[in-house]
Formats: structure tokens, sequence, C-alpha cells
């Protein structure tokens, strides 16, 4: 009946497959908002991990900390039920951009720190010692220099965060996994197990294993880039 | 020009300068010498507050440095020229010179390269605008950080060690510059172990031990007649 073999079920997942389409499209929506939150907190607590104020670097620790360190799905719960047992529900779609904006903003804050910190420390004398402000400093001398460390781990942190849509269904989301879940459970739909996890997983694949990949092949050119820069920097130490 | 009164500063429980008092004056070429740990690089990184002194207060040109005001007033007095280069890796030889000029003191693109050209045939490094700092030599790179620093067109140029990270061979290229440089009415606090430019370009000579100033006079009186048993011994491990 669930059978991988059933036309049955296929033809099944086929009639309804603007059901997956929809869920496609509720999770890439939900992913992009995320993304953007993801980003601003990121950056924010990025930088304020590797600033001055031991202040701002404690405030940065506690909020990686805390939300590394306890599951997403007790972070949503909390965000959902929380607020909806005081009546100020945020709705199912604002729970679940700002429940896994927070919880990746907090990994992309790690990156961005690690980022920073990779840089020399004469770096920032320099620019100090040239009369740069902290804002410039950043955006002319050191970000420029970190972006390359920062951006192959950044991209996975994007795929974890569209994966982790998922999670969207304790709270009973719209995304690509609650609806599949619903599809397979449905009273008229129910039944087709293996087609319809099978598609859902292939929509997940589509969309990720491109970013993956991207990655992967950032890292790698950056590794060339890196080899050629030595070659020639050696090469003139010769000459 | 620069007054230090009183300076002290601890890393830690490690009392690395002791009520450092010194003053030089407009268009004087200081040297500072002493064996390593005796505080010479954190009294120059002092003046342009890359360290903050635990106590005592540091003057620009009558104006005290501090915490508030450092960007601004390192950024109108004072460049610095550091022992490991520090050059902005990601960006061209030109564009090393021309980023300060452009967004700190608001130069036009095409006033930036004329001025960052002028001092690339100081250095006598015109040819390698367009190159990455990383494909040149160590004696270069120097040279381009300090045209970089004389880009800033500032009064005052600081000199942590510049010629102790670099191979011997070129070291006599770096201090050629330097030379070249202590003709201009620049004021130049240099901290070397390069004993004969000392002798050439110092007006004054000071000499620290354990985070004290412990001699200064002319270059003359260092080499020929130093009063202090240390410093003696110091300089007859040096000059060879």
């Amino acid at each position: 009946m669930s059978g991988l073999l059933s036309a049955d079920a296929w033809a099944k997942v086929w009639t309804y497959r603007s059901t997956f389409l929809l869920g496609l499209l509720n999770t890439v929506e939900t992913a992009l908002f995320a993304l953007i939150l993801a980003f601003a907190l990121g950056i924010l607590f990025g930088l304020m991990a590797t600033c001055g104020s031991k202040i701002l670097r404690g405030i940065a620790r506690v909020y990686v900390e805390l939300i590394q360190n306890t599951p997403l799905l007790l972070q949503l719960c909390f965000l959902y039920y929380a607020l909806a047992f005081a009546g100020k529900s945020l709705g199912i779609l604002v729970t679940g951009i700002i429940a896994l904006g927070v919880y990746t903003g907090a990994y992309m804050s790690e990156v961005i720190r690690a980022g920073i910190q990779s840089i020399p420390k004469g770096q920032f004398e320099a620019a100090h010692s040239q009369g740069f402000h902290y804002g410039g400093m950043m955006y002319h001398i050191i970000l420029p220099q970190s972006i390359k460390i920062i951006l192959p781990p950044m991209v996975n942190q994007v795929v974890n965060l569209i994966k982790n849509t998922s999670c969207l269904y304790i709270v009973g989301g719209a995304d690509l996994i609650s609806l599949t879940y619903s599809f397979v459970t449905g009273a008229n739909t129910g039944g087709a197990y293996a087609p319809a996890y099978l598609v859902s997983g292939l929509l997940f694949f589509i969309i990720c294993f491109p970013l993956s990949n991207l990655a992967s092949k950032w890292e790698n050119s950056l590794k060339m880039r890196e080899k050629e820069r030595a070659v020639a920097a050696a090469a003139a130490a010769e000459g | 020009m620069i007054k230090l009164v009183n300076v002290n500063k601890f890393f830690g429980d490690l009392h690395v300068l002791k009520d450092v008092n010194l003053e030089v004056a407009e268009g004087e070429k200081l040297v500072i010498i002493g064996p390593s740990g005796s505080g010479k690089s954190t009294t120059v990184r002092c003046m342009n507050f890359l360290e903050e002194p635990t106590s005592g207060h540091v003057y620009i040109n009558g104006k005290e440095i501090t915490n508030k005001n450092k960007t601004k007033m390192v950024r109108d007095n004072i460049s610095m020229v550091f022992q490991q280069f520090n050059l902005y890796p990601h960006l061209t030889v030109l564009k090393n010179l021309t980023l300060a000029p452009m967004k700190l003191h608001h130069k036009s693109k095409k006033e930036a390269e004329e001025l960052a050209y002028h001092y690339l045939d100081v250095v006598g490094l015109r040819d390698k605008a367009h190159v990455y700092p990383s494909t040149l030599s160590g004696g270069q790179q120097q040279r381009i950080a300090i045209a970089r620093a004389l880009c800033a067109q500032t009064k005052i140029i600081l000199f942590d060690e510049p010629t102790s990270a670099l191979d011997p061979e070129t070291i006599q290229e770096v201090l050629d510059v330097m030379i070249k440089l202590a003709k201009e009415n620049i004021t130049m606090v240099v901290v070397t172990h390069e004993m004969g430019f000392a002798r050439q370009v110092a007006d004054r000579v000071v000499f620290m031990h354990r985070g004290e100033i412990i001699e200064e006079g002319t270059p003359e009186h260092f080499f020929v007649n130093p009063e202090n048993e240390r410093v003696r011994q110091f300089l007859g491990k040096i000059i060879r």
C-alpha cells in the first residue's frame, strides 16, 4: 500500500503535487526571512564578540552559548507556546522566522568572530596607526580579508537553516516537512509514505545541494589562490 | 612635539615602563636602543596610543592624547612603520598607499594617487604600484610601508624596529630610504639595533633598560664614552 513501487501511491503524490510545492515555497520563504534576521544578528554579535568592550563581548557570549546549548525545538516551542499562552501569539510563520533566525544567527556570529580573529593583530594596529575608526577599519581592512574565511562556513549555515525549517512541524507549521506529514497521515491522502518522503527529500536536496557545492567550490578555489600567492611570494623572495 | 610625562605601563603584573619621561623636539631624529624587553617598543607604541599608558601623560604638540581623541590625534599627527610591515595584503601597493589619504584625509583619487606615486619615487618602487604586497621581498615591503606612512604627510613618523625582520641583504635598502628621510624636517623616533644608522642620523640616542631610560646623549657620546656600565656592555656586544 505504502510501497515504493505502488503506482497508486505515486499517482496520489502527483495529484497532490501542489501540496509539496506549497510546502517548498513556505520553507523557502521562512528560510529567506530567517536568513535576513540571522545575517543581521550574526554580524552584530560577531562584531560585538571581537570588540574592545568587555560588556558587549559578554552579551555576545551569553547569546551564543544559550542558543547553541539548547535544542532548536525547545526554543521554537518556548517562543510559540509561551507567547501563545500569554495571549500574544505571533503566528506560526513569524515564530518560525524569529526562532530560526535567532538560532542560525548564533552560529553565524561564531563564524564571523572566527573570521575576524583569524586576521593578524598587525592589521588592526596598522589601521589604528593610520587613524581609522572602528567602522572604517572593519569595512576597508579587516572584513575584506576575513570574508573569504567567513563565506564557506556561512553557506553551510544557510543550508542548515533551510533543513531546520523542518522543526516548524512541532508547532504545526506549513513548511515542506509539516505538509508532507499532513499528506501522508491525511484522511483522504494518507498512506503514500515512501513516495511522499522521497519527493519531499528530493525537493530539499535540489535546494541544498547546489549551496553546499558552492561552499566547497569556494573553499577549494580559495586554497588554490592561497597556494598561487605563496608560490608567487616565494618566487619574489628568490629573485 | 612629543612629550611623555611619568608614563607607566603594566602588562598584568609586568611593569614594562617605569616613570618614563621623554621629550622629542620638532624635526628631531631620536633613536631608542636597548636590549630586548627593555620597553623600547612599548615606549613608541605609547606615543600613538597603540598601547594606552597605565598612568602618566602623553602630549602631542602640547595637547594631551587620550583614549577619546587618539584616533584623530594619530590621524593628524603621527604615522608608524612596523617591524612586520603590516601592509594590507588584499590591496595592491597603490591602494595600500591611497586608502588612508582618500578615506581619512579627504583627498580625491587623483590627488591620492599623485601623492602615492610621489612617495613611491622617494622609496624607489614606482614600478611596483600595481602588484600585491605578498609578491615583494621584505625590504621592498618595508619601503612600501614607509611610503604609506609618508602618504599621510604627518610631521611625526615612528619606526618600531623597521629592519629587524629583514634579511641582512635587504636591510641597507630600507636604511638608505630612512637616511634620505632624515634630511627632511620630519620628526623621527626610531627603535633599532642598527648602530651605523644611529650614528649617521640620530640627533640624540636614548638607552633603555628594564623599562627605564638609563642614559641619553648624542651618538658621539654613546659611541665614544658611555657612562653606564650596562650601556657599555650592550654596545660592546652589538657593535661589530
